[in-house]
């Protein structure tokens, strides 16, 4: 299990229409690899998030799937169309079957 | 220091740990079983992936630390990026896919890596084909934990 799972985002507050904005997203997990063995030899088991996605207004920004290689507190960076005001819906997937939210509004300015 | 029967016990064990790791990552692998071709193979769904031009993966040519490699793909016109790490006990990273108010076709994210290795990037483009590019890191202390 996964403890003190917090999601970070870091989105412009306004943008102009039409405009690429880039988007920088981090959560605190520890991405057990699944690799690692504890002190007596034991594995350790995996525990990852397995998928982020990023929506704006329902459509799909990006999808990502990530594997036990990805960092600990895995942070992804993209870059987004923003058409109009609206929000993005952040969603990252747990190994454990925990779904982890964060949405941010975007003003056309 | 004093040397008690007990601490020569655990560093006994320690070392004879040491010894076996080696031999881990091969393990590992086997038990993985997912080769780097199989899983070019499954996401390009067996087609042949051209090398060079459209896909740009950028990497630190030399990793002090491999838990923490930071690493971006870009590939304009791609409607996904699958990255690779030929050398790690499984060679998936991560796949990114972009739909239609993605900004570019870029993505960065921070990577483990086990060992100086390749790192791979296929995108399948626009029209379907796909194209791949390698950059080779070297690293000075592997993120496996091991």
């Amino acid at each position: 299990m996964a403890e003190n799972v917090k999601p970070r985002v870091r989105v412009p507050k306004t943008a102009s229409a039409g405009e690429v904005v880039t988007i920088k997203t981090l959560i605190s997990h520890p991405m057990e690899s699944g690799q690692r063995k504890d002190k007596d030899g034991n594995t350790i088991p995996r525990s990852i998030i397995n998928r982020f996605t990023a929506e704006f207004n329902g459509t799909m920004v990006v999808d990502a799937t990530l594997e036990p290689a990805i960092s600990t507190n895995p942070y992804i960076e993209f870059d987004m169309t923003v058409p109009e005001s609206g929000q993005v819906k952040f969603t990252w997937y747990d190994d454990d079957g925990s779904v982890y939210e964060d949405v941010q509004a975007i003003e056309i300015a | 220091m004093m040397l008690t029967r007990r601490s020569v016990i655990a560093a006994g064990a320690g070392s004879a740990v040491l010894i076996a790791l080696p031999g881990h990552p091969a393990l590992a692998q086997d038990a993985a079983a997912r080769t780097v071709d199989q899983v070019i193979a499954e996401f390009t769904g067996g087609a042949a992936a051209a090398e060079g031009e459209g896909v740009t993966l950028t990497a630190p040519e030399i990793a002090e630390n491999g838990n923490t490699v930071p690493i971006s793909v870009e590939a304009p016109g791609a409607s996904a990026i699958l990255v690779i790490a030929a050398g790690n006990p499984t060679p998936g990273v991560a796949t990114f896919r972009f739909g239609e108010l993605a900004g570019n076709q870029a993505a960065s994210t921070r990577i483990r890596l086990a060992a100086t290795q390749d790192v791979i990037a296929v995108a399948r483009m626009g029209d379907g084909s796909f194209v791949r590019t390698a950059a080779n890191v070297k690293v000075t202390i592997g993120g496996c934990g091991g």
